[in-house]
């Protein structure tokens, strides 16, 4: 057994290559309990890749992963599955289920994963629902939703499982710029919540906020990381710095 | 007149004959989609060989016509077999397993049609593939299934008249039983198209109906 302090998450010389290409080289990260650990870097650079990789969506070539200290072994689908049960998931392009309404999105894992009887899984998801504020939306299907709202209920879905860790890949990338607030403000309660969480994200400013550490990716490699404050300090010379950099005149450019 | 004193003579006999191409077409119909439907999940889902097999099956069942089929089957296969089954059990067998070759198609083109993240959601959520395949895909893949589905009901509704050859007291052979015995030919067979015609229209609204009751609100294929 690990100790309570130890990382909740641990992941080891990742590799993945794809058609020829190495996406990934010898990644290697921890996160600890109740860290928001923010993964920011070029499109292409294998932020997406490593969560899934993470979670085995995506079987790397080699590397290994721990979950509170004990290793995931895949070879043992049962393992796996109960794995991937306690990390939660969040896609840049929601993948909520299209025949089933809110309610039922969110409590479907939890009657045909963890068998619990329907009005028990329906009690929970409510209780979800209205954690990301979309109690009234529980009928509505995934067609009937917004973009903001189709995330806060792919959140929802995932909370209901009670993950000890959640990766986000680019949870607003997909968002029109007004629904994006809705969704970092459902985010920053959990990390205020003391949720753990490694997120992929171009949003600086939020991670600024709110992260306790960056890694910063390009080429399929963490060539950065640290505490946010220090990478992104006025001073610093690193690449998280010029690449924020670069995105606030972005959007400085998108603003006037 | 003479006709349709014939006809209104033999419409009890031929409605008869409905009920046999009904039970025969919707056993076929059941068949076509028992085998179809975890025929098309393991040409999407399954491994090289189950491919190739499924792959085979298919080449082989939407290469030769019906009737040939009844023929190598009920003369053939079931004779070989001593399997000693009825004609209208033949038939609704072989017509079932041809249908199925069809319907197969029908449902990979659905569940190939549907966004992969889905698949990838419901596997981060700790759901085996089978409990994905089962409680997230086929449900949307059936449902996109339907107009094509109730297509291939019209199509085996009248294939199933080819089972008038092995002698299945159906439409078509009532039909010609009668015209055989009167010789109001024309009028008998055009009031036998007009069975079949209803059969078909019948069949389509009832899907039809489905489809609309399926439907996933705010959801529309274009």
């Amino acid at each position: 057994m690990s100790g309570q302090n130890g990382p909740v998450l641990r992941v080891e010389n990742i590799c993945k290559e794809l058609g020829g290409k190495q996406i990934l080289n010898r990644v290697s990260f921890s996160v600890n309990k109740g860290e928001l650990l923010v993964l920011v870097g070029p499109s292409g650079g294998g932020k997406s890749t490593l969560l899934q990789c993470i979670n085995f969506l995506i079987p790397p070539d080699s590397g290994r992963v721990w979950l509170d200290g004990s290793e995931i072994k895949i070879g043992k689908k049962q393992d796996l599955y109960s794995f991937r049960r306690q990390v939660g998931m969040i896609f840049q392009d929601f993948n909520l289920f299209d025949h089933l309404n809110a309610l039922e999105n969110v409590s479907i894992a939890l009657r045909k994963v963890k068998k619990w009887k329907r009005d028990d899984a329906r009690e929970r998801a409510m209780a979800e629902l209205a954690r990301v504020g979309l109690a009234d939306k529980a009928n509505l299907y995934p067609a009937e939703l917004s973009g903001g709202q189709k995330q806060r209920v792919s959140i929802a879905r995932a909370l209901a499982m009670d993950p000890k860790v959640m990766l986000l890949d680019e949870p607003t990338s997909a968002l029109d710029p007004e629904l994006i607030g809705e969704v970092l403000s459902v985010i920053r309660d959990l990390a205020k919540g003391g949720m753990t969480m490694v997120m992929a994200t171009h949003q600086i400013a939020f991670s600024r906020s709110l992260a306790d550490g960056v890694l910063f990716m390009e080429d399929g490699e963490i060539v950065e990381q640290g505490p946010i404050g220090e990478l992104l300090s006025a001073d610093a010379q690193t690449r998280t710095r010029a690449f924020s950099a670069k995105l606030n005149e972005l959007y400085e450019e998108n603003g006037s | 007149m003479n006709g349709l004193l014939a006809i209104w003579e033999a419409l009890p006999y031929l409605l008869h004959g409905c009920l046999y191409t009904l039970i025969m077409v919707i056993g076929a119909m059941a068949l076509g989609l028992a085998m179809g439907a975890p025929m098309a999940v393991g040409q999407v889902y399954g491994n090289r060989y189950l491919r190739a097999s499924i792959g085979l099956y298919v080449w082989f069942f939407r290469g030769v016509p019906v009737l040939v089929l009844l023929f190598l089957f009920y003369f053939g296969l079931f004779t070989l077999l001593d399997l000693n089954l009825s004609a209208f059990k033949a038939a609704t067998l072989v017509l079932g397993m041809s249908s199925a070759a069809y319907q197969s198609q029908i449902f990979r083109g659905a569940i190939q049609s549907l966004p992969r993240g889905q698949f990838r959601a419901a596997s981060a959520l700790g759901m085996s593939d089978f409990k994905a395949i089962s409680t997230i895909v086929m449900p949307q893949a059936l449902r996109l299934s339907i107009p094509a589905w109730s297509n291939e009901y019209s199509i085996v509704l009248k294939d199933s008249a080819v089972a008038f050859v092995l002698g299945v007291t159906e439409i078509m052979a009532r039909t010609h039983f009668v015209a055989s015995r009167t010789y109001e030919h024309l009028p008998l067979y055009v009031a036998a198209g007009g069975l079949y015609y209803i059969l078909t229209w019948l069949g389509v609204k009832a899907l039809l109906r489905l489809e609309r009751k399926a439907r996933i609100p705010g959801y529309h294929v274009h």
